[in-house]
């Protein structure tokens, strides 16, 4: 008993020094109940809550958090449950497309913008928008890159609807699955100040795909270099929402471990890009389509350049 | 109690009234039994509702005639007749063709059962049938560009022709969404209306996409 005794002491010893360094640590502790136990890392972690005082949205945190207790308390067979996921406003939405697609270095997307109220309403209708633009934008570009020529013939190349949904489609549910059984595996292993639910992760994947949206409009421009910057540029957007989202739920964790998911996850987002450019947009030929020239000696020369 | 042993229901007073609960007028329904009518009556006043609320499309005003007694004849007839048009298409090889019939239905209605759930979930008080009714109904517009395209295209299918088609098909889909929103924005959250038009407006762009680039074999 003495031995717990000492323990609780310097427990509070522990709590009163970073009490007394950091009084804003109260309110901190406060707003987030779930981060008050890991108040006894100790010291080091001082400099990752000032980090994550600046992540956390100062205003109506509160609310947020105590709402959120009151959440989703609707058995899931009833239409209520599914209403929570809904419960957003125009400018809510048209905020979180903002954020995801002017990422502000140092901001979470998930803590400044999401904040324990995540919707299915962005990622499940930015997919489908995305289905649809890469469709139509593909058919498009595809028309006006086969234009002129005498054998061809328009065709609306219905099927790739299909393709492209099951794509999409898939890649924002199952990649966000598989990142959160993994963030949960990590988690049980080791304690890490950031987690995030298997909806918030939804959330995060749905709304960085938004802006694919405009450069699959931008892909009918049939110039390559014109593509690949535009598949760099939206890359570099979209995949820095999600690093800046990712890192700080895997830094706690082994380096290497860190790093590769992170990597893992700028791949997968990387082959989404290049794999719906390679499939839906035919090349772009860089000359003239050169038409057949019949050489004397009854041999076709066809030149083609990719 | 003594008092009260002279208070006493005499038998002498008779306790009288009508228990009867006084009935309304008899609706003229009630005696009105459908089931004697010929069939042609039973048929004609289906298909005038049907016709009347495709005036109530092509002149969208905010009544609540369409609302009321929703019904889901026409969104099926609508539905099967451009599913039938846009059949015939070039199907050069069989993965590139246009939209099979199979597709357009599923399209259609599964589309429109997307949105009537997304606006339900995000607190819209209409009922999920109305909405259906709604949807349908509106896609009329878009069968009527979609035979207006078909007689252009058989008359040619140049440039000239593709413009003509464009055009029709712009404004029919302007006119899909505006009657549709003009129906179905009243019942949403004020705050949340932009979020229950989009997907309207998504899904009447995917049929006029497909009206429009319908080709011919």
């Amino acid at each position: 008993i003495a031995c717990l005794v000492m323990y609780l002491f310097t427990e509070f010893d522990d709590a009163a020094n970073l009490l007394a360094a950091n009084p804003d640590a109260t309110t901190i502790s406060i707003d987030e109940p779930v981060e008050i136990p890991k108040n006894q890392h100790g010291r080091l972690q001082e400099p990752g809550r000032e980090e994550d005082d600046e992540l956390l949205g100062t205003d109506d945190s509160d609310k947020t958090e105590l709402l959120a207790g009151q959440k989703k308390s609707a058995p899931f067979w009833t239409f209520e449950y599914y209403q929570t996921f809904f419960d957003v406003d125009t400018y809510q939405v048209l905020d979180r497309i903002k954020g995801s697609v002017f990422p502000v270095p140092g901001k979470n997307f998930v803590r400044l913008y999401i904040r324990s109220n995540p919707d299915l309403y962005g990622p499940f209708w930015i997919c489908a928008t995305l289905v649809f633009t890469i469709a139509v934008s593909g058919n498009l570009s595809n028309f006006f890159i086969h234009l002129g020529k005498p054998t061809y013939h328009y065709v609306p190349e219905f099927r790739k609807v299909s393709i492209a949904a099951t794509t999409i489609y898939a890649y924002a549910w199952l990649v966000p699955l598989a990142l959160w059984g993994f963030l949960m595996w990590r988690n049980s292993k080791v304690m890490n100040i950031v987690s995030y639910s298997f909806l918030e992760i939804v959330c995060v994947y749905g709304y960085s795909l938004f802006v694919y949206i405009p450069t699959a409009i931008l892909w009918i421009i049939p110039q390559k270099v014109v593509r690949w910057v535009l598949v760099m540029f939206s890359l570099c957007l979209s995949g820095s929402v999600l690093v800046m989202t990712f890192w700080p739920a895997v830094r706690d964790d082994n380096r290497r471990i860190a790093l590769a998911t992170v990597g893992t996850i700028v791949v997968l987002h990387a082959l989404l890009a290049v794999g719906c450019l390679a499939y839906f947009f035919d090349a772009p030929e860089l000359d003239f389509p050169a038409p057949i020239i019949p050489v004397h000696n009854g041999t076709t020369v066809i030149t083609k350049s990719q | 109690f003594a008092g009260l042993a002279d208070v006493s229901i005499s038998e002498d007073i008779p306790v009288e009234g009508e228990i009867t609960v006084p009935v309304g007028s008899r609706s003229p329904d009630e005696d009105y039994s459908t089931l004697d009518e010929p069939v042609r009556d039973t048929i004609m006043r289906d298909l005038k509702a049907v016709g009347k609320k495709f005036v109530h499309v092509m002149y969208p005003k905010k009544s609540s005639a369409l609302l009321r007694d929703w019904d889901l004849w026409g969104p099926l007839v609508l539905c099967v007749s451009l599913a039938l048009m846009l059949q015939g298409g070039s199907a050069d090889s069989k993965d590139d063709g246009g939209p099979q019939f199979a597709e357009v239905f599923v399209i259609i209605w599964f589309g429109a059962v997307v949105i009537t759930l997304n606006s339900k979930l995000l607190g819209g008080t209409i009922s999920f049938f109305q909405s259906l009714c709604v949807l349908g109904y509106c896609v009329l517009p878009l069968t009527v560009a979609m035979l207006v395209c078909r007689l252009v295209l058989l008359a040619g299918s140049g440039t000239v022709s593709f413009i003509i088609r464009l055009i029709v098909v712009a404004a029919m889909f302007g006119w899909s969404t505006l009657a549709s929103t003009a129906f179905l924005a009243d019942s949403q959250p004020p705050n949340r209306k932009a979020l229950v038009v989009y997907p309207i407006f998504l899904f009447y762009f995917v049929i006029s996409w497909m009206i429009l680039t319908f080709t011919p074999q």
